[in-house]
């Protein structure tokens, strides 16, 4: 007995990173899931296979999510697939790092057209479904950069900030019909990216995190099965702090 | 066959729980009717799947009244 079985779940940029870690962690606990990518479509299909592995159904879509007609293909293919939507976890996203006097016109636009309009635009294209069945459950991933700042990333974090605010106008507006909205703020999460950092970065960082050390993949994603779980059936519009106590 | 009227009139009474005796042709969603601006998306939303039909935007924005869902509906379905 999982805690999300036979619903469906769509996470966007789920081929890698935090979103993998999304995918495969509601699956464990019993949703089908929809594998959504942009480039990587063998990281996508090896997603897919390990979704079966655990008994779960999923199917990949690539989608470009700042792109209207893409994100309705998507939702299209889900509904073919599975014929419902109840769970949607807004997750893809970009980096396109530079400091603000440096930064592109185009690096600012992409940054805010994947990691805000794209949450805008699924977001959108669920609520009709979720309407429907009068249920629905939708996580953001933010970031704890959209809540304190970060140099070098003035897209990154007005997209995630944004995203909050978002969460919060969705949940007021679709409570009425039991569609939850929520986001995630994950500190530093081990990933691919942070793999990278030069070690005197990674020092620095721990000293500003209380637990004094980077969080995996699956911290998120076990904070993502709770909000799309019956468990969190009273909660709205909040954000969930993942990052070993940074803010606060 | 059931007139566009009477499937007008159907979803409106099952999606805003009104009596039948209130959906006249002249009755707003909003003020006579007691829908809230998200009532009348889902409304208009139900009113695609019924007619089978898709309703953009700004035609959805001229819809206040039962008697502009009827016309509209007439106008795109003859």
């Amino acid at each position: 007995m999982g805690k999300l079985d036979g619903k469906t779940a769509i996470v966007t940029g789920a081929s890698r990173g935090i979103g993998r870690a999304i995918a495969l962690q509601i699956a464990s606990e019993g949703a089908n899931v929809v594998v959504n990518f942009s480039g990587s479509e063998q990281k996508a299909s090896e997603v897919v296979k390990e979704i079966q592995n655990l008994g779960s159904q999923a199917i990949a879509v690539q989608a470009n999510i700042s792109d209207n007609n893409s994100v309705q293909e998507l939702m299209n293919a889900t509904m073919e697939q599975f014929g419902a939507i109840d769970i949607l976890v807004n997750n893809a996203g970009i980096t396109r790092d530079n400091l603000l006097m440096r930064m592109k016109e185009d690096e600012w636009d992409d940054v805010i057209n994947t990691n805000l309009k794209g949450v805008f635009l699924c977001t959108k294209a669920v609520t009709r479904q979720m309407m429907k069945q009068r249920a629905g459950r939708i996580i953001n991933i933010s970031s704890i950069v959209g809540v304190m700042g970060n140099a070098g990333q003035a897209n990154y974090v007005a997209a995630k900030a944004g995203v909050i605010g978002l969460t919060k106008t969705t949940a007021r507006e679709l409570a009425s019909r039991n569609i939850l909205v929520n986001a995630i703020a994950p500190g530093f999460i081990t990933t691919e990216m942070t793999d990278t950092l030069p070690e005197d970065v990674k020092s620095s960082m721990l000293n500003q995190i209380p637990l004094a050390k980077l969080g995996n993949p699956e911290d998120v994603a076990k904070a993502v099965v709770f909000l799309a779980s019956d468990d969190a059936s009273y909660m709205t519009g909040q954000t969930l702090h993942i990052d070993g106590g940074m803010y606060m | 066959m059931a007139t566009v009227l009477e499937r007008v009139t159907k979803v409106v009474v099952d999606r805003l729980g009104v009596d039948e005796s209130e959906v006249k042709v002249e009755a707003s969603f909003r003020e006579d009717l007691g829908a809230d601006s998200l009532d009348v998306v889902e409304l208009v939303m139900e009113l695609e799947d019924e007619f089978d039909m898709e309703i953009s935007d700004e035609d959805a924005e001229k819809i206040a009244t039962v008697g502009d869902a009827i016309s509209y509906i007439e106008t795109k379905v003859s």
